[in-house]
């Protein structure tokens, strides 16, 4: 039995923690999410040159071999600082597609960009009907010759008005929410018909509603065998499930920190508030709700590792745990941080607002804990 | 990272396994599984099992009669134990005052009494808290003034836990008041049950179980040699039992047996009902404490992972007291909640409903106990914030 990061889980967590520590403070982080594609280009060039792209992928992919555990250890160091350069995006969810889904040559035009931090990409998981059901997907691929023609509706398609690649699911057998007859494209996302909406999102990232009307893709954009798209897409959403919820670990614990630093600073009626047995009882509340989910989450990273029957369990485990007590820790957070909690000053109300939207994705937890009521326990 | 057991440690794990397998009495599983206390017979034949085997004391030196186990052996046992749904030795003895004697004791006190703890001949019961002594307990005022070759004990102990059975109680006595602190003057005194001036007054609770009891003092004279130790140190003494007390209520696997059990009952036709397992909202509730439980089994393991490395433990114990007694009684209300209607006959002798359904608010009732006792979950609260946090 070993809880501790081995040599290169170290190294990672170490040069995450120096590069936050050194270059990312929380102003930085601030300029960056309000520049106009939301984050900075040498960050992301460093992102890759640094080899943090290449975490989740396999050596022959030109990747550095990692697991779900270090995936694990790379988003909670990334939490402290907030980062806004879309790994989830690129790396975990496009890139989550490509490694299962890709030929050679589709890894070769694609992946590899991708990991070297030159295409900027994202998976078109979601659509504005489908909540968080992975198989609704009402957009269709119709066969026109060698081509295929798309026509739909994505949303909040992350990093989506910056990405250059679209994976987008797509119809091409089936019922509105079979899980059948769900094929990949990758799309480019100049391709005439293609038109996107983009917005910001309430925790400083960047995302887009993207509509695609007579869209004409090849066959050689087709990952994986049609109509068989879906596995990958649950699977690669499992990872970012897993990979999110170490990043809300990483928030919560920081949060907690610095609530219980503020506590002793903070002078009410003459004596720190953080005296008042009160606040000390809540804090212990939080300090709790981030070791349950700090050791759940090394339980669900282990067990999606394993790749045993316990895999779909685990993820919804953690993510619910995170969604319930995310919610805590990130709400008195701010209560206890007073009036300044509530100010976009404070650094505190946006570690809150990044926890809240993980929170939303990819099944909150209301969502999640039906998964596990359902399922047929342990 | 990894969470697998050495080999050595498996082959452990399966003799243990084993063992609670083949030697646990049919009548006492099934009195544990019912739900309700356990009688003081079944419990002693089971302790006299465990002493036969050689693991009555678990925490034990080998030269006292113990296992000497690691504390990975130590939590494989309490694992199966928990997973058998097998008893727990009452802790009083075992747990407590005999780790108390072996370690601070005389060698005659030892000679004396361990070898009967160990074999659980006598039945001891503690005396800590006091009427005007809860959650506080360094305020006690029990007296024992020194008086020649004995100490004359006044003074009344409460909450005493199966004390109608005990042949013993140790006692946590004021020998001084004149102090600097409260925590000084308190001395560790070991008291015989047929003493004069001894009675025992039961306290009934809410669920109508005689499990505590008033224990009052008067004139008692109790020869100096049952103090054990220096006098003015029971306090330090005593901690290191609380300590223990804590760690010991995290219970994560015997809850995990519960609430296996619990989806098992709830995917069956009741009295030709529709399942449980129909009822979206139960169910939720159900997973939501399956999902608290594994967080706990895992702040367990990563507590025994640092044990094992090196690091004492700390006030994790506080962690696995509040979130174990938590879980506990959050599984209790389950099954009440589980038996709808027939959570309610109190008591009404066997053909009125099943399995443990009417046991199901007496145990409910009976636990809310948990999260009060050994120092209640806003004392361990306390611990943290001053701890942990150094607020």
């Amino acid at each position: 039995m070993d809880f501790s990061l081995n040599e290169i889980q170290t190294m990672l967590a170490d040069s995450v923690g120096k590069f936050i520590d050194n270059e990312y403070d929380f102003d930085t982080r601030q300029s960056y999410a309000g520049s106009d594609k939301g984050y900075s280009d040498a960050v992301w060039s460093m992102f890759a040159e640094l080899g943090w792209t290449a975490v989740p992928f396999a050596e022959e992919d030109g990747g550095f071999g990692g697991g779900p555990p270090d995936t694990m250890v790379l988003m909670q160091s990334l939490a402290r600082g907030l980062v806004v350069e879309p790994y989830l995006a690129n790396i975990i969810l496009a890139g989550g597609i490509l490694k299962r889904t890709a030929s050679a040559e589709q890894k070769d035009e694609w992946l590899q960009p991708v990991i070297a931090g030159e295409l900027q990409a994202t998976l078109a998981f979601n659509e504005p009907q489908a909540r968080y059901d992975l198989a609704n997907v009402t957009t269709t691929a119709t066969r026109d010759g060698d081509a295929w023609i798309l026509n739909g509706k994505k949303g909040l398609v992350l990093n989506g008005g910056t990405a250059e690649l679209l994976i987008v699911p797509a119809r091409t057998a089936g019922g509105a929410a079979d899980r059948d007859g769900i094929t990949l494209f990758a799309v480019d996302a100049n391709t005439r018909g293609v038109s996107r909406n983009a917005y910001a999102t309430v925790d400083g990232l960047q995302a887009a509603e993207v509509a695609l009307d007579n869209v004409r893709v090849d066959d050689g954009r087709v990952l994986g065998e049609p109509g068989e798209g879906y596995p990958a897409l649950d699977a690669t959403i499992d990872d970012a499930t897993l990979a999110v919820s170490a990043e809300a670990v990483g928030i919560m614990q920081v949060l907690t920190d610095k609530t219980v630093e503020y506590s002793k600073n903070r002078k009410q009626f003459g004596v720190p508030i953080g005296t008042f047995q009160a606040l000390q009882h809540r804090m212990v509340d939080m300090l709790m709700a981030c070791e349950e989910a700090q050791s759940l989450l090394v339980w669900s990273v282990m067990t999606r590792a394993a790749d045993g029957d316990d895999s779909k369990r685990a993820v919804s485990s953690i993510k619910y745990l995170v969604g319930t007590k995310g919610r805590l820790v990130g709400e008195e957070a701010v209560q206890i941080h007073g009036g300044m909690g509530v100010t976009w000053e404070l650094d505190v109300a946006h570690y809150f607002k990044r926890l809240t939207t993980i929170g939303q994705l990819f099944g909150n937890a209301d969502w999640h804990l039906d998964q596990l009521a359902s399922s047929p326990g342990t | 990272m990894h969470v697998t057991f050495s080999e050595e440690e498996l082959a452990f794990q399966e003799e243990v396994r084993a063992f609670f397998r083949d030697e646990l009495p049919d009548d006492i599983r099934e009195a544990m599984d019912s739900g309700a206390e356990l009688e003081p017979e079944m419990q002693i034949r089971w302790q006299k099992i465990l002493f036969n085997k050689g693991w009555a004391g678990v925490n034990w030196p080998v030269e006292y009669g113990g296992t000497d186990w690691s504390p990975v052996q130590k939590y494989i046992f309490a694992r199966e134990e928990g997973s058998a749904n097998a008893p727990v030795v009452i802790p009083f003895g075992l747990r407590m005052v005999g780790p108390v004697i072996y370690t601070f004791g005389s060698d005659e006190q030892k000679k004396r009494f361990l070898p009967d703890i160990l074999e659980s001949n006598v039945w001891w019961c503690q005396g800590y808290s006091e009427p005007g002594a809860g959650s506080d307990l360094a305020s006690l005022k029990m007296s024992a003034d020194l008086a020649g070759d004995h100490y004359l004990v006044n003074g009344t102990k409460t909450w005493t836990t199966l004390g109608q059975h005990a042949d013993w109680i140790f006692c946590l006595v004021r020998t001084s008041s004149d102090v600097a602190r409260r925590q000084e003057g308190i001395s560790f005194l070991l008291i015989d049950m047929q003493s004069p001036g001894v009675s025992v007054k039961p306290i009934i609770l809410l669920d109508g179980t005689h499990e505590v009891n008033e224990i009052h003092f008067d004139n008692v004279e109790v020869p100096v040699e049952n103090l054990v130790g220096e006098e003015g140190k029971g306090w330090t003494y005593g901690k290191v039992l609380l300590q223990h007390e804590r760690t010991n209520s995290a219970n994560t696997f015997r809850s995990e047996y519960r609430l296996r059990r619990l989806r098992e009952q709830a995917a069956r036709p009741v009295r030709g009902a529709a399942p449980l397992a129909n009822d979206k909202n139960f169910m939720r509730r159900l997973a939501a404490v399956e999902v608290d439980l594994k967080a706990l089994e895992y702040i367990e393991l990563r507590t025994l992972a640092a044990v094992t490395s090196g690091k004492a433990p700390g006030p994790e114990s506080s962690f696995l007291k509040i979130k174990g007694t938590e879980i506990h009684q959050a599984i209790d209300t389950l099954y009440m909640d589980a038996a709808g209607y027939y959570a309610l006959p109190y008591n009404p002798g066997p053909g009125v409903g099943e399995g443990s359904e009417t046991q199901s608010a007496l145990a409910y009732f009976n636990f809310r106990k948990a999260t009060i006792y050994a120092g209640s979950n806003e004392i361990q609260k306390n611990i943290i914030a001053k701890h942990v946090l150094g607020l």
